[in-house]
């Protein structure tokens, strides 16, 4: 286990307006959380759990109410949230992509903004389709609406990469893709996110993706932290959520072991 | 006769270039203007609640105003603004014509524009919006990288909305003075050239027509991403802005004579106009203008000459209620408009005053000779009259002097009054001595014995700056004096004749044939 860590959330706290006289709703309750550098974190969670505001809370896409979030030492308050945004990779649900744009000009966006030369915003894109495995001649010049699902989420992801951050934030990525893409993506993004020494915190409802991807998987409930620890430690949890979390897929896994015997093309 | 031989549309073919040109000029100098105010309003507002309505719903009663009405406006407004420019820092500016048409349009254009820029933004997904910000922009980037550029088809639908409207309504520019496609219709409409009303209608649409499909163009290109379409369609815009503007570089005048909304004024304005040319000078008219507009025109040298009537002015400007014998009535009204640096040059000779007339036999009939006789009678008759007469004063004197009250009163088109008047729809109209078609329908003015109506002699003036022009007194003084009431009547009656030979040119000729003799 790598040892300072990258990112450290200390007691955040964020609530909403509920709106028309309603009481505020808490979204994320005093959690405290550290990220060490080359780790791959999962927050896994159903909806209204606060995972999402977390994640927006880290790269100030929405403000912290209390508590303090430090990337690299540094509390991000400090830091102005455009230059904070440009350095650290965020790749969307379902993408994100610009309709307007074509795939070269989605992905050198943030360089371009960074003032990166025409001519090295090229090569960079040349680079990052081949990393992340698309066609270089046939899918540059395309608008997003062109693509497939998981093409988009491919070109979502070489975006997040382009202006060489160390962190990446990832928000559902694979969420809306079928089965076999999803799988396919996944294990592609956990190959770079090692071979780029990324620190990658990835957000997802899905608990077989988190222990399949990540190092370390963190169980976020009513915007509290309910545990968290590597797959292994996770199932020595006492509490009844990740317990129940835990044993779906586990179930799931049996009767489809029960119901597809080995032979053939399975 | 076969309606495309008819010679008016050559005529109406020939002053194209210019009410075509100035048509699009103020146009597109009232969408410019539009669009510069509102796409920055437009972009303010999307994020505020307040001002997005209050916005939306000011542009909104703008545009439930009629936009003759709208454009009428503009020119008081603009009047009182110019003569505080001059007294605070020392400068004016004409109210007349170009700028009051172009605020006025400018405004009409304007709603289109901001619901649908406002529209365009609100419909960019809150994902993209983020993933904007998510990536490192500013507001300011991500409004013009991402936010504009997916809202603009929208946004084109509401520019192309606002230019249909814009050329629509310039045609109503022409009585305040801006030369327009306008100008066939309201001339048309005032001398029954119908060749002319269908010629400015055809034209108008047309523009409009050719404007809308070009920008459609660019609105398609920009839907479907397709630059060529998009820089094709706005080559076309361009070039047809260019082409009006070529021919309004070579033309400028040295005089240019006014005429008020009805035949008689488009007959004269063409008489005088033909006077100057035969002299040497290019002159041309401006048409169509309403009695203020026409007047303070004149005052502040945007028109050099037109011919009005000694009663109009002294009820209407100087807001006599009083009456005069005539040439007192004259001396006095001279003497007034020196004051203000106008020259009342000289009286053409006849009248076209207020009066009441009925059908010829139905006065014998009933031994109606003068309007005393009339008012026993009115109790159980009806009045026409045209727009304004019910509110001058003309009538509230009438009513005085004799005691009148008819049965009914009606507004009526002063063209169709004639007829009404012949047919026995109505009994008795509010009519103008000068007109021809109380002899055409055997009608009869009744005697004003109790001089309730002041006389309205028709009188040249000539603008401040003209004061002093001896070149153009020369020109129009062999017309003072001349025209009698009998040729004025004829002529005016030739000009609704609705053939070739009816234009206010043709009759204009015809005129000075007559009166040249003398």
């Amino acid at each position: 286990m790598p040892t300072a860590p990258l990112i450290a959330y200390a007691h955040v706290g964020k609530s909403f307006d509920g709106g028309r006289g309603a009481e505020r709703v808490i979204a994320v309750d005093d959690v405290s959380l550290e990220v060490a550098e080359g780790e791959f974190l999962a927050i896994v969670g159903g909806s209204g759990s606060g995972k999402t505001t977390l994640l927006r809370l880290t790269n100030r896409l929405i403000e912290a109410d209390t508590g303090h979030i430090t990337i690299e030492g540094a509390d991000v308050r400090a830091v102005d949230p455009v230059q904070l945004r440009r350095r650290i990779g965020y790749v969307f649900q379902s993408g994100g992509l610009f309709p307007h744009l074509s795939v070269a000009d989605n992905i050198g966006v943030t360089p371009k903004l960074l003032g990166t030369s025409a001519a090295e915003i090229s090569a960079r894109v040349g680079e990052l389709l081949d990393l992340v495995r698309l066609d270089r001649a046939q899918h540059r010049d395309r608008l997003p609406e062109a693509l497939s699902g998981g093409q988009r989420q491919r070109v979502g992801v070489a975006r997040a990469l382009a202006a060489h951050p160390r962190i990446v934030l990832m928000d559902e990525p694979f969420g809306a893709l079928d089965p076999l893409t999803r799988d396919a993506l996944g294990d592609d993004y956990r190959a770079l996110h090692n071979k780029l020494k990324l620190t990658t915190v990835m957000i997802t409802h899905d608990m077989t993706e988190a222990i399949l991807l990540a190092d370390r998987v963190v169980v976020m409930r009513g915007g509290r932290l309910l545990a968290e620890g590597t797959p292994a430690e996770l199932s020595a949890s006492y509490d009844p959520y990740v317990g129940e979390l835990l044993r779906t897929p586990r179930r799931q896994a049996e009767r489809l072991g029960a119901l597809l015997p080995r032979g053939g093309a399975a | 006769m076969n309606l495309f031989s008819d010679p008016r549309w050559g005529e109406a073919l020939a002053h194209l270039p210019d009410y075509l040109g100035n048509h699009v000029r103020v146009s597109v100098a009232a969408l410019a203007l539009g669009l510069a105010v509102s796409l920055p309003l437009a972009i303010a507002a999307r994020n505020r609640r307040v001002m997005r309505g209050a916005l939306l719903s000011l542009a909104s009663i703008v545009q439930t105003v009629p936009g003759l009405a709208l454009l009428a406006l503009f020119y008081p407004l603009l009047l009182a603004l110019a003569a505080l420019t001059l007294s605070w820092f020392g400068f004016g500016f004409s109210a007349f014509g170009f700028l009051p048409a172009v605020l006025a349009l400018a405004l009409y254009s304007m709603l289109p524009v901001l619901r649908n820029t406002i529209t365009g933004l609100d419909g960019v997904e809150p994902a993209i919006l983020e993933a904007a910000k998510g990536v490192g922009m500013t507001p300011r980037q991500s409004l013009f990288t991402v936010e504009l550029p997916l809202a603009l088809p929208v946004m084109m639908a509401g520019i192309r909305t606002a230019a249909v409207w814009v050329i629509g309504t310039a045609t109503l520019s022409t009585p305040i003075g801006q030369t327009s496609l306008g100008n066939y219709i309201f001339a048309g409409l005032q001398t029954q050239n119908w060749v002319f009303v269908l010629f400015g209608c055809l034209a108008a649409a047309t523009l409009a027509l050719a404007v809308d499909q070009l920008l459609a163009l660019v609105e398609n290109g920009l839907r479907q991403r397709n630059r060529l379409r998009a820089m094709l369609g706005g080559a076309g815009i361009a070039a047809l802005v260019a082409v009006t503007l070529v021919p309004s570089m070579a033309r400028s005048s040295n005089y240019v004579v006014g005429a008020k909304t009805f035949t008689e004024q488009y007959v004269l304005s063409a008489l005088i106009a033909q006077r100057l040319r035969a002299a040497g000078f290019s002159a041309t008219s401006r048409e169509g203008l309403g009695s203020n507009v026409i007047f303070e025109a004149l005052k502040s040298n945007d028109i050099d000459a037109y011919v009005d009537y000694s009663g109009t002015l002294w009820v209407n400007q100087f807001h006599r209620g009083d009456s005069r014998p005539r040439e007192q009535l004259l001396d006095e009204l001279k003497a007034v408009l020196a004051k203000q640096d106008i020259t009342l040059l000289g009286e053409l000779g006849f009248a076209n005053a207020y009066a009441l007339v009925m059908p010829k036999k139905r006065a014998e009939a009933l031994g109606i000779h003068s309007i005393a006789d009339l008012a026993a009678h009115a109790p159980t008759m009806s009045l026409a009259a045209d727009y304004e007469f019910f509110s001058r004063p003309e009538w509230a004197s009438l009513q005085k002097a004799y005691g009148l009250s008819f049965r009914a009163q009606r507004q009526m088109q002063p063209d169709f009054m004639y007829a009404a008047a012949a047919s026995g729809e109505v009994d008795v109209i509010a009519g103008y001595t000068s007109d021809g078609l109380i002899a055409k329908y055997d009608l009869v003015v009744l005697e004003d014995s109790r001089h309730a109506i002041p006389p309205y002699d028709a009188i040249v003036l000539l603008s401040p700056r003209r004061a002093d022009d001896q070149a153009l007194q020369a020109a129009i003084k062999p017309l003072l004096g001349k025209i009698d009431i009998a040729d004025m009547r004829e002529a005016n009656l030739r000009a609704a004749g609705g053939d070739g030979a009816s234009s206010p040119d043709a009759v204009a000729r015809w005129l000075w044939e007559k009166i040249g003799k003398r």
